[in-house]
């Protein structure tokens, strides 16, 4: 006997672990799910930041700080944001907090008696020096450092200037009247390039110099004439190009590469029309000039080199301000720049993305007025803005992480420095700080679409082909041993079908392969002979071998044919091809051959495609009703003419999803591309070259690229992308068989 | 369809009409597909089989250009047949008219010390003799490659000593005390001299979080101060054991004479470089099935030499075994968990089939996308921040921020998930509704019915599942190259030190060891064997675990047939 309030306790911890089981197994299996969905908006979620544009917002305003100390002529924001620097003629370096605008050390420079500084600009490409053009017509270089030191948990910066390379002024010879100054502080010289604007006479010098060297005598030296007057002066940051402009837009480019015997490469108008320079500064690297005219419009000049290896300046790409062009600001890391125009509208752009990521209106907040900006400055991460006006010093803070990366720069045509025609190109790194990043994802995507292409034109016909034979013809008992034997390559690991494809079959490919590619397009056309030859043998022996084993029968044939095409093979080379097919194909086609290529790539992966394929395809016809076909033969129809009709008309929504999903396949596979191309992302269509896909770009890549920089989230989006398209095929494939096992329950 | 009549012209028009032409064409495709699959299957176990069987050294003699004989002497490894007209280009040779190909043979000639190379092409025309030297030595030692020589002399301590018995035994006997020797070496190395420096690491870490914590009072730092000389002191004792047992391991040299680019040469050898000897032509065919299996014996348990291409694969075979069980773990549980609440507690709706459809289709997502995904959201977003939180002290150096075993089993785990459910839910389906209707009716609860009735009903398909889970998280490499695989680890992520699985370390993987060894490795030629070998292991564990799935299927379809009946 069961007591009965035993009973009804034990009926109550039943109840309370049904629905403790209910509550866990609800909220795992939603987890879980909710786990998977994640895996899609992480990856979006990383990717959505590159598509975003630039915002800035004022961050602080202030008046100017110690305004007695006289004007400015140069003003910085300090690395990691938390001091700037205001320089004036008289040499005083007051240094003050970003934000509050209060002054915190002050340095003074020991400048001859009646000597001032007309202005300081950067001497190098990394912004280390700066080069200070004195009144008396000499030059200066300075570095400013900053040293960080804890005063209980507050980080203090303390500033000091240092003089690199001697404390004296030092000057070069020149006709005239010096108005123009810059230098360039290299990895193993220091040039210089003075110039007269009025009186065009140019000298150029170069020092080799080590760290803490005084500049007295340069070591190459030489001088010539301008062919108009000089307005406008840049040198790049090596010291190779110098550019001379003047304000109706002609420009004359110099070669620098033998300092003693510059030689002019290239002498254009760049403007038309009335324009006129109003603005002109050079891109980070130093191979651009960005033009502004008084129309507002700004153009970015590049040296590009054509065949005969003549330079020249082209217009690579325009941007439009409103009003004319006051204030470009490039950046200091990057291919983007600031443009102010005059009635106060600033935009932020990017050269090789070819965006504007923003527009605004610099309007003081306070009092609603425009603001007229006497000096400017772009700090060296990009990430403030700091402008000196009447009314005062207004910060702003900009957020603008990923201006390199527009749906143009990611998938149209980009024109990039250096190069004759806008291209599409993959590049995404290299030791140099101002390299212009090629981000263009159409090399890799079409990488994966021509080796999914050529895996594809090899598995498609082996795979549905065979399922055809092995769901309808084939005989049972050597289908209980085929099917499964075929479909076990599907788990097969593809780091080894890789690993063969890339060192066993790519080098036999290359030794062989008029047999190769022989046996590749005969083999159709033996079967056929063979199953000729078969029709005319008596039926004594024919009838030997049972109906449904016509495959069993084939191997040793097919077997004997690859021998026979690799046995012949070097004797047809030897009589069509001059003895080797390589050598003939690179002479008379001019196809050059890569040992790791599409064919091998096509041929590796075909493998790992065909179970999947033939899986799905073999189980779609296999599953066709009986009582279709029987109905057809019983009409007289013979086997084939049932299939065809028939059978495969049924079967083909089936036979269309195994394509999407091997296909699915074909496009996601890694190891076997990482291992048995050459991964060079080259766009072309020729089957003996390799290429480079989406997936083996991010297993190459991914472990190097910084977290959150542009390239990261780019392979981010390279993975999304993956993600989609194989998911929609997939998708695709899914609901075609639904509905097609729908029909089937009809039947 | 095998149609006969009269062999007449319409008789081929009808022959062909008939489609039997094409019925042949898709019988060629199953055969082609068959050639592909054995071919492929054939040609990795001969390589990756044969690599342990010792071969025969040969001594062959070719005549050069200049009509000298050069004689070398090495295992022949494979034979190629390449045009004359690229003969003629790569050598610069003329050859006779009537030659048509040149067979070569790739002999690989050892002594890399000496002649720089492995291996050495001959020109099969130029073979004058080819002989089997009897005396002949494969020397393994731990750099620089095999040695092939014949051995003449022994000395102890820069002396020579006259053998009281054979040269050969004397040799052998000496080995043996050396591998002893180096055996307690590596030990000592390894396992004490690892622990004291973990030891060490640990006081490191528990002095910087003291520090971090404000807490580093002189006498809880003295309190460490004193327990660092400890180990110091432990450290000093190993290390002087260590000095003596490497003066005794360099005790004992052996003089071989080798064949150097032709010439006879004397070399000395350490014996404490060497780790086998054997006279591969003097032994027979069951010295030599033994010989295979000590090898593969060795292949299994040792740990890899020379950048990977010599030696064994214990750490990647450890480090598989250990991802897929951690793997394990974590997948089983979430994926049944997913698979009866889809089936059997979710309102069924176009919404669950939808989920239904995504988590099908997630299963032919690029694998690579999930290792994109593991190495941002697992080991850069979750382990960041763990790090953060708890180990405040190593940084900067991360500890789970960083790819490691535990990111990558947790990816492979969301990566097979939908295995899992897919194949729970199929078992789930095919339980008929009455078993279920009965035990309700017979006063369980929901959860009683699904733990005692269901669940163990539906037991084989959640094992199916599981095993086609392991099977392809055994053989994906892609994710891992990402989320924590490393050529070469240190150490293991388990083993003697507390608290025993350090889930944060990095570890070898075998298709990783593959990718890497076949195509990083500085000297392809001679590891290639070896990752025949290692493919080899690899293609027999993922064949095995599918065909269980394959056998459980069957046994499955059976069994719910005749409970259908």
């Amino acid at each position: 006997m069961i007591n009965s309030v035993e009973a009804s306790a034990q009926q109550r911890r039943r109840n309370l672990l049904d629905r403790i089981a209910t509550g866990v197994i609800a909220t795992g299996g939603i987890w879980v799910i909710l786990i998977i969905v994640l895996l899609f908006f992480y990856l979006l979620a990383v990717v959505a930041p590159i598509f975003k544009s630039a915002s800035m917002e004022p961050l602080a305003h202030y008046s100017i700080p110690a305004p007695e100390r006289g004007s400015t002529v140069y003003l910085a924001v300090e690395e990691s944001k938390q001091l700037s620097v205001r320089v004036t003629g008289s040499g005083a370096f007051l240094f003050f907090g970003l934000t509050s605008g209060e002054v915190t050390d002050t340095h003074l420079l020991d400048l001859p008696t009646d000597v001032t500084i007309d202005s300081i600009v950067s001497a190098d490409i990394d912004g280390r020096f700066l080069n200070a053009k004195l009144s008396d017509g000499s030059v200066i270089i300075l570095q400013v450092g900053y040293r960080v030191t804890f005063e209980g948990e507050q980080r203090v910066l303390k500033p000091s200037i240092s003089f690199p390379y001697g404390e004296e002024p030092f000057t070069i010879e020149l006709d005239g009247d010096v108005t123009h100054r810059d230098l360039v502080v290299g990895e193993e010289s220091v040039v210089v390039v003075f110039s007269d604007a009025s009186s065009r006479q140019v000298s150029v010098a170069s020092y080799e110099v080590e760290e803490g060297d005084e500049l007295a005598d340069p070591d190459l030296w030489s001088s010539f004439e301008a062919p108009f007057d000089i307005d406008y002066q840049f040198v790049d940051g090596q010291g190779r190009w110098l550019y001379l402009a003047n304000r109706s837009g002609q420009v004359v480019l110099y070669d620098l590469s033998d300092v003693e015997e510059p030689e002019l490469v290239a002498n254009t108008v760049i403007l038309e029309n009335g324009a006129k320079v109003v603005e002109m500064k050079l891109l980070l690297g130093g191979s651009s000039l960005l033009v502004g005219d008084q129309f507002g419009n700004i153009y970015q000049f590049s040296i590009t080199r054509d065949l005969n290896n003549q330079y020249g300046l082209a217009n690579y790409r325009q941007f439009e301000l409103d009003s004319s062009v006051q204030i470009i600001l490039p950046e200091e890391r990057r291919k983007g720049f600031i443009a102010i125009s005059d009635d106060g509208q600033l935009s932020v752009f990017h050269t090789t993305a070819e965006q504007e990521l923003l527009s605004i209106k610099l309007v003081a907040t306070d009092s609603n007025s425009l603001i007229k900006p006497v000096h400017s400055t772009y700090s060296p991460r990009s990430d403030t803005f700091m402008v000196q006006s009447a009314g005062g010093i207004f910060v702003y803070e900009i957020d603008n992480h990923h201006p390199e990366i527009s749906w143009s720069a990611l998938w149209n045509e980009v024109w990039y420095e250096g190069y004759e025609e806008a291209e599409y190109i993959w590049q995404s790194s290299s030791a140099d700080n101002d390299f212009e990043p090629k981000f263009s994802l159409i090399p890799i995507s079409f990488g994966t679409l021509k080796a999914a292409f050529y895996a594809m034109i090899f598995a498609t016909p082996l795979a549905i082909f065979g399922a055809i034979f092995t769901a309808y013809f084939m005989a049972p008992q050597m289908r209980a041993w085929v099917k499964p034997s075929i479909e076990i390559m599907e788990a097969l690991p593809t780091v080894i079908l890789g690993f063969l494809a890339g060192l066993w079959l790519a080098p036999l490919v290359e030794d062989n392969l008029l047999a190769v590619v022989s046996v590749l397009l005969i083999m159709p056309f033996e079967l056929i002979l063979f199953a000729w030859i078969w029709h005319i043998l008596p039926v004594s022996i024919t009838q030997r071998i049972p109906d449904g084993w016509q495959a069993a029968v084939l191997i040793p044939v097919i077997i004997l044919c690859v021998w026979l095409a690799f046995a012949l093979a070097p004797m047809m080379e030897l009589m069509f091809f001059g003895g080797d097919i390589q050598t003939w194909m690179r002479e008379t086609l001019g196809i050059n051959y890569d040992q790791r290529n599409s064919l091998v790539v096509g041929l590796a992966m075909g493998l790992a495609v065909i179970p999947t394929i033939f899986s799905i395809t073999e189980d779609a016809i296999f599953s066709v009703p009986k009582h279709l076909t029987q109905g057809s033969l019983a009409l007289g129809a013979t086997p084939w003419q049932t299939l065809t009709k028939v059978v495969i008309l049924t079967a083909s929504p089936g036979i269309f999803s195994a394509v999407m999903i091997g296909l699915g396949r074909a496009v996601g596979e890694t190891m076997i591309v990482l291992m048995a191309t050459g991964n060079t992302p080259v766009m072309d269509f020729s089957v003996f070259q390799g290429m480079r896909t989406l997936s083996a770009n991010i297993a190459v890549e991914l472990p190097e690229s910084e977290v959150d920089s542009s390239h990261y989230r780019i392979l981010f989006l390279a993975a999304l992308v993956l993600f989609a398209v194989t998911f929609f095929f997939n998708t695709i494939a899914e609901v075609v068989r639904q509905n097609l096992r729908k029909k089937y329950g009809n039947l | 369809m095998s149609i006969t009549g009269r062999k007449t012209e319409s008789s081929l028009l009808h022959w062909w009409k008939s489609g039997s032409p094409m019925v042949w064409v898709n019988a060629g495709a199953v055969s082609i597909c068959l050639i592909m699959v054995f071919g492929l299957l054939g040609l990795i176990a001969a390589r990756g089989g044969g690599h342990f069987w010792p071969k025969d050294i040969l001594s062959i003699e070719y005549k050069n250009n200049d009509g000298t004989i050069t004689r070398i002497v090495g295992e022949w490894i494979d034979t190629d047949v390449i045009s004359k007209l690229r003969y003629e280009e790569s050598t610069g040779e003329t050859l006779p008219p009537d030659v048509r190909d040149v067979e070569r043979w790739m002999v690989k000639v050892g002594n890399r010390d000496q002649s720089g190379a492995d291996f050495q092409w001959v020109s099969k025309f130029k073979i004058q003799q080819v002989g089997q030297p009897e005396q002949v030595v494969a020397v393994e030692r731990t750099e620089w490659g095999t040695l092939f020589g014949e051995l003449k002399s022994l000395s102890e301590s820069g002396a020579a000593i006259k053998p009281v018995g054979d040269l050969w035994l004397e040799f052998e006997a000496r080995l043996d005390r050396t591998i002893e020797l180096r055996d307690a070496i590596r030990r000592l190395e390894k396992k004490e001299i690892g622990r004291v420096n973990y030891q060490l690491e640990k006081l490191r870490l528990e002095r910087r979080s003291l520090e971090l914590d404000k807490q580093d009072s002189a006498e809880n730092l003295k309190a460490i101060a004193e327990k660092e000389a400890q180990q110091q002191q432990t450290y000093k004792v190993i290390q002087g054991k260590l000095a003596s047992l490497n003066q005794q391991i360099e005790r004992d040299t052996a003089e071989f004479e080798i064949v150097n680019n032709g010439t006879l040469q004397r070399v000395e050898l350490p014996l404490s470089v060497i780790i086998k000897a054997i006279k591969p032509n003097l032994m027979g065919s069951a010295e030599k099935l033994l010989e295979y299996f000590v090898n593969l014996y060795h292949f299994f348990v040792d740990d890899p030499r020379e950048a990977n291409t010599e030696g064994g694969i214990f750490p990647a075979i450890f480090g598989t075994i250990m991802m897929v069980l951690l793997m394990t773990v974590m997948v089983t549980p979430f994926g049944v968990i997913a698979a009866v609440y889809l089936r059997e507690y979710a309102k069924q709706g176009p919404m669950i089939r939808m989920i239904r459809i995504a988590v099908n289709n997630l299963a032919g997502v690029p694998s690579i996308v999930y290792g994109v995904f593991g190495l941002g959201f697992f080991v850069y977003f979750l382990g960041g921040n763990i790090d953060d939180l708890f180990f405040g002290a190593a940084k900067p150096a991360p500890t789970l921020g960083t790819p490691g075993i535990m990111w990558a089993a947790l990816t492979l785990a969301i990566m097979t998930v939908p295995v899992v459910i897919v194949s729970t839910e199929e078992g789930l389906t095919r339980i008929p509704r009455s078993i279920r209707e009965g035990s309700l009716a017979l006063g369980a609860t929901r959860f009683e019915t699904l733990r005692k009735v269901i669940l163990p009903m539906a037991s084989p398909s959640i094992m199916t599942g599981v095993i086609l889970a392991i099977a392809r998280a055994a053989g994906e490499v892609a994710p891992l190259m990402l989320v924590g695989v490393v050529k070469l680890a240190p150490d293991l992520p388990m083993d003697g030190n507390f608290p025993f699985i350090h889930l944060e370390r990095k570890f070898m993987h075998l298709g990783f060891h593959i990718y890497d060894v076949g195509f990083q490795s500085p000297n392809v030629e001679v590891a290639r064997p070896l990752v025949y070998a290692t493919s080899f292991l690899l293609v027999l564990v993922i064949i095995f675990l599918n065909l269980a799935v394959i056998l459980m299927r069957n046994r499955l379809r059976e069994r719910y047939r005749s409970m259908e009946n």
